[in-house]
């Protein structure tokens, strides 16, 4: 009887099965994904260094004119209207949501956000995104005056006019 | 061999045929008639000029000194009365003359821009766009609105409305076998009359300078009989029909899920794009990028793989295919008949 319950138990036993720890991470989940996808302002370590990626098309007259094209082609101002904002937040903004620097917008652009930015990768090549990316900015005169009309098709961006940081749009 | 090959040959000039002297349609007669008129009463004209000036040098030389030009020896009255005679009558005949052609060219600009009857006309939406031509044929019922891109198909001797647009800056909708030219502007509608006397291909161009393709930006209007018309009509409506081979359903799929989509549109799939030209019957068409290649497999390769080297600053974007995905791609595009 005994020997019966012993038994009963090794069996038991051995049909447990311990979870297997992986200590080191397979190679191919290693990526750190970029700053440039966060949804809150606080992070850990402070404030975020300077960005390297630089935008290919910076101070290209012909690139922005291409972004502007895009931009519409593309029904970026159905939402977010000439820039100044509609179901979509205003591109003419003091302070990006998701970070005014070229490689922000690059991966806005590329990955989408939450609420309504859809992710546009895999569809526009990437030179396009950079075009527009350079438009975009120069609706901040965040572009060489150089490189921007003098008096623009649509939305005037004036410097002292700016939006403050909390305001405009739908997503903060 | 010798006349098959001469036969080609002509069968190509006809086919690359674009010239306001090969009048197709009754508007187009009417042009090239005030063209002749002007050309041979000018040429008239000149040749008598010609002829006036060349006589006195034929004629012997009476010597200066019968004539001296110095002030105090002044023609007879009889010469002055005979000069002024021929100056009046020749001043008469000129005025007449210009009012003439001011007249005929009035009428004849009148006259084309306006159908013999407008009944039964066949109303067509062309868009300029850099650089490419969008068509649409309108319809009061929407089932039968179609629309194509860089090729017009009317039915001979039925005249046809063209409404023109233009989606950036303004160009001309030019076909010298139909018709004169016709401004497309922004925002702006212009109407046009063509109408097609007999079948064929007539080539159509630009005629208005629009940036830096300008010159690859041509159509080709099909005149056919009316039965074959209506029957290219009623498949333009329809859908595409769906790839059924594997490699072709590989195809569609890299078209839908790829950049394409943004711009063209391929009804009876998710691609609705609408700044590019439409797709649904792209394989039915003769040419590719508005008339610049002849639409076969290996030109349509070519043109997406690097659309800028063809046809420098066009908007056709640069879309990276993979190599494995290329053969699929165009082997669906041929599907789109």
């Amino acid at each position: 009887m005994r020997l019966l319950a012993v038994g009963c138990c090794l069996i038991a036993l051995a049909a447990c099965q311990r979870e297997r720890r992986d200590l080191r991470p397979s190679p191919t989940s290693l990526a750190v994904f970029g700053s440039a996808g966060r949804e809150s302002e606080l992070q850990p370590g402070g404030a975020q260094p300077d960005l390297n990626v630089t935008n290919p098309y910076q101070g290209s007259a012909a690139a922005i004119a291409e972004g502007q094209r895009l931009f519409s082609w593309y029904n970026c101002a159905g939402c977010h209207a000439n820039g100044g904002g509609a179901i979509g937040p205003p591109l003419i903004k003091e302070e990006w949501t998701y970070g005014g620097e070229p490689a922000n917008l690059f991966d806005t652009i590329v990955k989408g956000r939450p609420n309504g930015m859809p992710s546009w990768g895999g569809r526009i090549p990437e030179y396009q995104i950079w075009q527009i990316v350079a438009f975009v900015r120069s609706l901040n005169n965040k572009e060489p005056k150089s490189a921007t009309p003098a008096r623009n098709d649509t939305i005037q961006q004036d410097p002292g006019a700016l939006l403050p940081k909390s305001g405009g749009g739908v997503t903060k | 061999m010798k006349r098959a090959v001469l036969g080609s040959l002509a069968a190509s000039t006809a086919f690359a045929q674009q010239s306001a002297l090969d009048a197709a349609g009754p508007n187009a007669y009417r042009i090239k008639l005030l063209g002749a008129v002007f050309l041979v009463l000018l040429g008239l004209i000149f040749l008598i000029v010609i002829a006036l000036a060349l006589i006195p040098l034929a004629r012997r030389h009476r010597g200066i000194e019968q004539e001296p030009l110095e002030q105090r020896n002044q023609p007879s009255q009889l010469t002055e009365r005979k000069l002024a005679g021929s100056v009046g009558a020749a001043t008469v005949i000129t005025v007449l003359i210009l009012f003439g052609l001011v007249i005929i060219s009035v009428v004849a600009g009148k006259t084309v821009s306006g159908p013999s009857n407008r009944a039964n006309a066949l109303v067509i939406e062309i868009t300029g766009n850099q650089w490419w031509w969008a068509v649409r044929y309108a319809n009061d019922d929407a089932s039968r609105i179609a629309v194509t891109a860089n090729e017009l198909h009317i039915p001979v001797g039925r005249p046809v409305m063209i409404r023109g647009t233009s989606n950036d800056v303004i160009h001309s909708f030019w076909v010298p076998s139909l018709q004169g030219k016709r401004d497309l502007i922004p925002s702006h509608v212009t109407t046009d009359w063509i109408q097609a006397d007999r079948p064929g291909r007539f080539r159509g161009q630009c005629a208005e300078f629009c940036g830096l393709q300008h010159a690859h930006m041509a159509l080709w209007v099909v005149a056919e009989p009316a039965e074959q018309f209506e029957a290219w009509l009623t498949h333009q409506l329809q859908a595409a029909i769906p790839p059924s081979e594997p490699v072709k359903q590989r195809g569609q799929q890299v078209f839908l899920n790829s950049g394409c989509v943004l711009c063209h549109a391929i009804q009876g799939t998710t691609a609705a794009g609408q700044v590019g030209p439409d797709l649904t019957h792209f394989a039915s068409r003769l040419t590719i990028a508005a008339g610049t290649l002849a639409n076969n497999k290996g030109n349509l390769a070519g043109w997406i793989a690097d659309p800028q080297n063809i046809k420098a600053g066009t908007h056709m974007a640069t879309i990276p295919v993979k190599s494995e995905d290329v053969q699929p791609l165009l082997e669906y595009m041929e599907t789109l008949q």
